[in-house]
C-alpha cells in the first residue's frame, strides 16, 4: 500500500499538497457507483431501446433534451473565459481558465454522451454530417457541438500533458508546447462555434411553428430564442465556474482563486445577466402583445394550467433574474462571498429553469383545442443515465485536480480553511 | 392513425360527441417536419404533395415528432413483434420499419407505386387513380374517407374541400394542411381551428386507438 501511495504521490505536481490515496479513492467510490448505475441504464436504453424511457409519442422529448441544453448553458464559461482571457485579453481571469475547460469538456463531453442515447439510432449519427439539412437547427447543432467538443480536446490535452510524469516525455513536452501556441486560436474558433451551438439550441425550439408557446419572430434566419441563448449561457457560464471553484475550495479546504477574482466573475455574470433578462422581458411582451395573438393563440392561455402559471414567468425573470443579477453587481453584496455564491447559484438555477420552460412546458401545453395538458415523469434509466454524466463529471473533475495543474496561476494557501462566508 | 374523441363539454342531452381521426396532415407550407429534420429524412414530393418518410435515413431523434402540432408522427419504441405465423401475413410491397426510426402516414406510397408501375406497363405517363387508393380509405365501412387530388377543380374531393362545411385542423398555423374535415356543427369547426385556443371549454378527449 506504501508503495502504491508513493508511485501516486509522483503523479501528483511537485509542492502540491493533495489528500492521500485512500481518502480520495473513498471520495471517489460514491460517484464511482453513481457513474456505474448511469452506464449500466444507458447500456438498457441502448440495448432494449428508448422503450425504457417514459417518453411516448407525444412528449417526444424530456428530461435529457432539458438537461442536456442546461448543461450546455452552464458550460458556457468554457469558452466565454477563453474568450475573455485571449480575445479581450483580461489576464485577471487567467487562474480560473484551466478549471473553466475541464468543466466546459466535461459539459460537453456528457452532453454528447447523453445525445448519443437519446436518438433512437446512435449508429446513423454521422448521417447529419453526410446528408445534411442545412435549413435544420439540429444541424448546426450538431455540427458546431462536435467542432466544439474537439476543440476542448485540444484545450484539454495541454492541461493534461504538463502532468508531473507526462511532462518528462521530451515529445509530450514538444507537443504540449505546440498545442500552447494554438490555444488563442483554439478560443478564437471555440467562441465563434460556441455562439454558434448556444445559438441554434436557441433556435431548435424558437423555430417551431406548430408550438406557438415556443414560437418566436426573429432577425433573419434565427429566432429571437436564438440570441436569448447566447445571452444567457454566457451569464450563467461565469456563475457555474465560480460555484464549481466554491465547491472545490470547500472540499479541499484551500483557497484557489482570490476573492477579487470571484468579484469580477460575479459582476460579468451579473451586468450579461441583467442585459438579458432587459432581452428577455420585451421579447415575452412582443411574444403576448404580437407574435401569439397574431398567430390566433390567447397567449395568458398558456398560463392556466397549473403548475405552469405566471409565478414561473415572474420566478425566471425577478427571483432568478433581476435578483441574482443586483446581488452580483452591487459592489456591497458581492463583497460578502455568501451572498455572491448565492446569487451564483440563482442565476445558474434561473437559466435551468428557462430551459425546462422551453423544453418540457413547451411540449406539455396542447396546441390542438382538444388536446390535453400532458404529463411525464422520467423513468429511473432515464434519471440514472444523466446521474451518471454527474459521476463522470465528478471523476474527471476530481482526477483532474488532483493530478493536474488546474489552479497553477494562483497561489495555494496550503491548509487554509475556507469559510462559508 | 388516431381517432380522437371529442365532446362539447355540456351534460345531458345538450351533449354532442365526434370522432376525430388525426393523420399526418401532409402541410404544402414550411411543412415543420421538413425543415427541422437534421438529415433531409423527410421531404415533400412535389409531383403529389405527400410528405414523405424515409426510415433508412431517419436518426430517431424525434425532434419531427415535436415539430408537429397534430402529433401526427409516431417513433418505433419497440422492435417491431408479431404473433408466430402472422409474419406470413406482411404486405411484401411495405418494409417493415425497424425500432428507434421515426414514422408516419405516407398516403400508402407502395400503392402509388404500384400504381404507378401498372401504368408505365400499360405505357402510360399518368396513373389510374382508381388504381391508387390508401388503405385507410379502403377500409372505412363507411366511407367516411375519401381521397382524391385537391389540385385538379374537377376532383370530387377537391369540390368537397370547398365547401362551407369543410374545414382544417390549425389553418391558422399557416401551413397549408391538405386533410379537410367535413362537418355541419359550428363547435366542431371552432374547436378544430382552436379559435378559443388551448384551454378552452372543450378539450376533452380520449384516443380510441392507434
Amino acid at each position: 500500500m506504501a508503495s502504491t501511495a508513493l508511485a501516486d504521490s509522483r503523479w501528483i505536481a511537485r509542492g502540491e499538497e493533495r489528500t492521500s490515496l485512500p481518502q480520495f479513492l473513498l471520495w471517489l467510490a460514491p460517484w464511482a457507483v453513481v457513474l456505474a448505475l448511469g452506464v449500466y441504464a444507458a447500456g438498457l436504453c441502448l440495448y432494449y431501446g428508448l422503450n425504457q424511457t417514459n417518453m411516448d409519442n407525444r412528449f417526444a422529448f424530456g428530461l435529457w433534451i432539458f438537461l442536456d441544453l442546461g448543461v450546455i448553458a452552464l458550460g458556457a464559461g468554457a469558452f466565454f473565459t477563453g474568450f475573455l482571457v485571449y480575445i479581450l485579453k483580461r489576464a485577471e481571469l487567467q487562474p480560473i481558465l484551466n478549471t473553466a475547460v475541464v468543466v466546459g469538456f466535461i459539459c460537453y463531453s456528457g452532453a454528447v454522451g447523453i445525445l448519443m442515447i437519446d436518438v433512437g439510432q446512435p449508429l446513423r449519427a454521422w448521417f447529419t454530417f453526410w446528408h445534411p439539412n442545412t435549413h435544420s437547427m439540429l444541424t448546426e447543432v450538431t455540427f458546431c457541438i462536435s467542432c466544439y467538443l474537439l476543440v476542448l480536446c485540444l484545450e484539454y490535452i495541454p492541461i493534461l500533458l504538463r502532468n508531473r510524469q507526462l511532462r518528462k516525455l521530451p515529445s509530450f513536452l514538444v507537443f504540449e508546447h505546440q498545442l500552447h501556441k494554438l490555444v488563442p486560436v483554439l478560443a478564437g474558433v471555440g467562441t465563434l462555434l460556441s455562439f454558434f451551438h448556444q445559438g441554434s439550441l436557441g433556435g431548435l425550439y424558437g423555430v417551431l411553428r406548430g408550438r406557438p408557446f415556443a414560437f418566436r419572430e426573429g432577425f433573419f434566419i434565427w429566432p429571437s430564442t436564438f440570441f436569448l441563448f447566447i445571452l444567457s449561457a454566457i451569464a450563467s457560464g461565469p456563475s457555474f465556474l465560480m460555484l464549481v471553484t466554491a465547491t472545490v475550495e470547500k472540499v479541499t479546504g484551500r483557497r484557489l482563486v482570490p476573492q477579487e477574482l470571484f468579484q469580477r466573475l460575479g459582476f460579468i455574470s451579473g451586468v450579461l445577466l441583467a442585459i438579458y433578462i432587459a432581452a428577455k422581458s420585451i421579447d415575452t411582451l412582443i411574444w403576448l402583445n404580437f407574435t401569439s395573438p397574431s398567430m390566433g393563440f390567447a397567449p395568458w392561455q398558456y398560463y392556466s394550467y397549473k403548475p405552469f402559471g405566471l409565478p414561473i414567468v415572474f420566478a425566471e425573470i425577478v427571483l432568478f433574474g433581476l435578483l441574482p443579477a443586483f446581488l452580483l453587481t452591487y459592489r456591497r453584496t458581492a463583497k460578502r462571498r455568501g451572498l455572491l455564491l448565492s446569487a451564483a447559484a440563482l442565476a445558474c438555477a434561473g437559466i435551468l429553469l428557462n430551459r425546462f420552460v422551453l423544453t418540457v412546458q413547451t411540449l406539455a401545453l396542447p396546441t390542438l383545442a382538444f388536446d390535453d395538458f400532458l404529463h411525464y415523469t422520467p423513468s429511473w434509466q432515464e434519471v440514472a443515465s444523466f446521474g451518471g454524466v454527474l459521476g463522470y463529471g465528478v471523476i474527471v473533475y476530481s482526477l483532474s485536480y488532483r493530478y493536474l495543474p488546474l489552479f497553477a496561476h494562483a497561489k495555494e494557501g496550503g491548509n487554509t480553511h475556507v469559510s462559508g462566508s | 392513425m388516431l381517432v380522437r374523441r371529442v365532446s362539447n363539454g355540456m351534460e345531458g342531452s345538450a351533449q354532442r360527441e365526434v370522432f376525430i381521426p388525426i393523420t399526418c396532415m401532409h402541410c404544402e407550407h414550411e411543412t415543420p417536419c421538413v425543415s427541422v429534420c437534421p438529415q433531409q429524412a423527410v421531404e415533400v414530393d412535389k409531383a403529389t404533395g405527400i410528405v414523405m418518410q424515409m426510415p433508412q435515413r431517419c436518426l430517431g431523434c424525434r425532434y419531427c415528432m415535436t415539430a408537429c402540432p397534430y402529433h401526427a408522427r409516431y417513433f418505433n419504441w419497440w422492435d417491431p413483434a408479431w404473433p408466430a405465423g402472422m409474419e406470413k401475413s406482411l404486405n411484401p410491397g411495405v418494409a417493415v420499419r425497424m425500432r428507434g426510426v421515426v414514422e408516419k402516414c405516407n398516403m400508402c406510397h407502395a400503392r402509388l407505386h404500384s400504381a404507378m408501375a401498372k401504368a408505365a406497363a400499360a405505357g402510360k405517363r399518368e396513373i389510374n387513380l382508381a388504381d391508387y387508393v390508401p388503405a385507410c380509405v379502403e377500409a372505412c365501412p363507411t366511407a367516411a374517407i375519401r381521397f382524391g387530388n385537391l389540385a385538379d377543380q374537377n376532383d370530387p374531393v377537391s369540390h368537397e374541400a370547398r365547401s362551407p362545411d369543410a374545414f382544417r385542423l390549425l389553418a391558422r398555423l399557416d401551413t397549408e394542411p391538405k386533410v379537410y374535415y367535413k362537418s355541419k356543427e359550428a363547435w366542431v369547426k371552432a374547436l378544430a381551428e382552436s379559435k378559443s385556443g388551448p384551454g378552452s371549454e372543450v378539450k376533452r378527449s380520449e384516443v380510441k386507438h392507434g
